[in-house]
């Protein structure tokens, strides 16, 4: 009998304790982002792969979490993604949305995700509004924005001795914006703007402004504009040897994935910003070699970015053992972040993901050894230089404390 | 060469039968089915996507208005769609008029617009009047690009969507289903009496033969100009409601390839039908949709189902089915 009440007690232990570990937290994982237009070699396919490769990596099953990836393409259009978001919210029981290019899409998301109470850590969108004015809880910007890329590019460049600049600005907001932020960093640096031309946005045309560029004898030319104009430009200016005759040409939105579909010929000399170059360090050489036979490209750092935010949110729902938002996001930003592509780094309260910032060059012809060794990493800018101060990005959530 | 296709194509998608006395107790239980099927559509299916089905069928409505009765193609819609979307966005959150005024606003802003574009564009005909929509509707493409209060690439967004009369709250998305889906009936409904009106059979003996109504002591002008602002009037009704249900207006909606959407709607759905656009819309949205992780594809599938359409249902879906059961749609 005693046995017996014994081995039943026994019995009932175990159960309970299988029971403990067999808890599984159900996360849903939606990479929401461009996957047919012109964004869509930049995220796209790429980092869904990133998302998946996170969840393998991670070992999510045997921490207690089971997480699955889906993925949708918003078509840059904002009330597509939007629509999307939404049946992923309320219908499909999507957690986290992921990547996120272009700023207009990414704002809407932004707000939706708050309005619902789910997280969204967004690498693809540049707007650094998304940690400014518009800073909400359930938001993490991880991989880049606007201000690190001025920062980076003005700052550094200045400090190499490139201290007179000419932009050549896209006529919008955006460029406005960019050549008015880079300003900014470049006096703030001793450095002096000696004058600047606004082009027509779109255009195909950049040679008239390219000659005013040349002749301003400026040392570096700044390209204050994106995609298709930033393409055009650099093949313009190349066409003019402008890199040959001395003056540097600096692109203030670029990724290793436009200077391949460049060529070294055509782009060598650019210099631009990125967080994450595969190149840099035995780790991500690794990591980025799986993806490469995956995607069949490099990654760039929002697919970068999107592997680390997974890894983060993963282990802050293991630790915590639920998906709750609230409790998650405390963890992720109470916690030091750390993973192989961007080593150690922190999530500020405004939901910026500090990190370290790469100045790269695309090499000469002559001193690549690889289809895909395309820079070299020229400076690396320490995180607390490379983002806005948390004070001056206006954000309602810091402001009040 | 383009002039003579539009006008023949205009000449040809007529009503496919003489309207009998009985096609208005058939269209009365058309609308009456009409409701029901909205009534209990939200149950069914996801009210966001409804929304988005309605407003873009009420956007290729107006569109069908202008071509399907007047025969005059617009290739500018986007602009009074879009700059509605924008006033009734700014006019929501910046100016914090309630739902009902800021969509108000945006309509009349499309209505303000297309009496300004219209009374120069009507002055030419054929591929001339689509192009001369077409430059201005790039106009205000780079204006909204450039002006402060559209927050040019941002766009506006976290747009309240507030309390309708200050007692229906919007922010729950079946009200805001059964509001949009009123306004979708009252603007069908609008359209399918203008079409019904003499003014409308004056129009479309304008569109099937010009010159002929112009000898008959019409002033084929004016008529064309009052069809072009209820059409743009309608189109910034659908952009209007489409920024609250969104929350958000942008550059997606004032640019030249939307619209497009409204003609792919259109002839899909069936040209000259007033059911048409609606189906159109239903079956466009419902690809972009649903086919929305198959990427790329879903411009390929698109194209697949337009070229489709063309070959086999020259009159568009439902212009098809009004073919074959011998009934104006």
């Amino acid at each position: 009998m005693v046995t017996m009440r014994g081995l039943s007690v026994a019995t009932a232990l175990w159960a309970v304790s299988l029971g403990a570990a067999q808890a599984q937290v159900a996360v849903k994982l939606g990479v929401l982002n461009d996957r047919s237009g012109v964004y869509s070699d930049i995220g796209g396919e790429g980092s869904e792969i990133a998302a998946r490769m996170a969840v393998e990596d991670f070992k999510a099953s045997e921490k207690g979490v089971t997480a699955t990836v889906v993925a949708a393409d918003h078509q840059n259009k904002p009330d597509v993604g939007s629509n999307i978001a939404r049946q992923w919210y309320d219908q499909d029981g999507v957690d986290v949305i992921l990547d996120v290019p272009t700023s207009s899409v990414a704002l809407a998301i932004n707000q939706i995700t708050r309005e619902k109470n789910k997280i969204f850590l967004n690498s693809g969108a540049a707007t650094s509004d998304l940690t400014g004015a518009q800073c909400s809880p359930n938001t993490i910007h991880w991989a880049y924005d606007t201000v690190q890329l001025a920062n980076v590019t003005g700052g550094a460049m200045v400090k190499r001795g490139g201290n007179t600049w000419f932009f050549l600005t896209a006529d919008y907001a955006f460029g406005h914006a960019l050549e008015r932020d880079t300003s900014a960093v470049v006096k703030k640096n001793g450095g002096q703007v000696v004058g600047s031309v606004k082009t027509p946005f779109p255009s195909n045309d950049f040679s008239s402004f390219l000659l005013q560029a040349q002749a301003s004898k400026a040392k570096v030319i700044g390209l204050a504009n994106a995609g298709g104009d930033t393409i055009n430009s650099i093949k313009q200016a190349s066409e003019f040897g402008i890199t040959q005759g001395g003056q540097s040409l600096a692109a203030l939105l670029m990724f290793v994935n436009d200077v391949k579909a460049l060529g070294l010929r055509t782009a060598q000399g650019l210099v631009f910003s990125e967080t994450f170059y595969w190149d840099e360090n035995d780790a991500t050489r690794e990591w980025s070699k799986r993806f490469l036979a995956k995607a069949g490209r490099m990654p760039n750092m929002t697919n970068a970015g999107t592997y680390s935010s997974v890894i983060h949110y993963l282990k802050a729902v293991a630790a915590e053992k639920s998906k709750d938002p609230a409790k998650v996001m405390a963890w992720m930003k109470a916690n030091p972040t750390d993973d192989i592509l961007f080593g150690k780094g922190s999530v500020r309260a405004d939901g910026r993901k500090m990190h370290d910032a790469l100045l790269l060059e695309v090499k000469k012809p002559e001193e690549s050894k690889g289809e895909w060794d395309l820079l070299k990493i020229l400076a690396k800018v320490p995180a607390e230089q490379a983002f806005r101060p948390m004070a001056e990005g206006n954000c309602p959530l810091v402001a009040k404390s | 060469m383009a002039d003579a296709a539009v006008a023949t194509s205009g000449a040809a998608i007529g009503p496919p039968v003489i309207e009998g006395t009985g096609a208005a107790g058939f269209h009365r239980a058309i609308f009456a089915g009409l409701v029901v099927l909205l009534l209990v559509a939200p149950f069914l299916l996801y009210p966001v996507f409804l929304m988005k089905v309605l407003c873009f069928a009420l956007f290729a409505a107006a569109f069908n208005l202008l071509l399907g009765y007047g025969g005059l193609l617009s290739f500018g819609h986007a602009a009074y769609f879009g700059m509605a979307s924008y006033i009734s966005a700014y006019s929501a959150k910046v100016l914090g008029f309630p739902p009902e005024l800021a969509i108000l606003a945006g309509t009349a802003m499309g209505a303000a617009l297309g009496l300004l574009f219209g009374a120069l564009a009507i002055r030419r005909q054929g591929i001339y009047f689509a192009m001369i929509t077409l430059a201005l509707s790039q106009m205000v493409y780079f204006f909204s690009l450039q002006a402060k209060f559209t927050g040019g690439e941002d766009g506006i967004q976290a747009v309240p969507r507030g309390t309708l009369f200050g007692i229906l709250n919007l922010a729950i998305d079946i009200n805001l289903y059964y509001v949009v889906a009123a306004i979708f009936l009252i603007g069908l409904y609008a359209m399918y009496r203008i079409i019904h009106s003499p003014f409308g059979q004056v129009m479309k003996a304008i569109r099937d033969n010009e010159p002929r109504a112009i000898s008959l002591g019409y002033r084929v002008n004016q008529y064309k100009l009052a069809l072009f602002v209820m059409s743009t009037t309608l189109a910034g009704l659908a952009g209007a409601t489409k920024a609250i249900v969104f929350q958000l207006a942008s550059l997606t909606d004032v640019h030249w390839s939307m619209s497009g959407e409204p003609v792919l709607m259109t002839l899909v759905g069936g040209l000259g039908t007033v059911f048409g656009p609606l189906i159109g819309a239903a079956v466009i949205v419902s690809m972009q949709n649903y086919l929305a992780t198959l990427g790329a594809w879903v411009l390929v599938v698109q194209g697949i189902i337009f070229v489709t359409c063309v070959l086999v249902f020259r009159e568009g879906l439902l212009g098809f089915v009004a073919k074959t059961i011998r009934r104006p749609l």
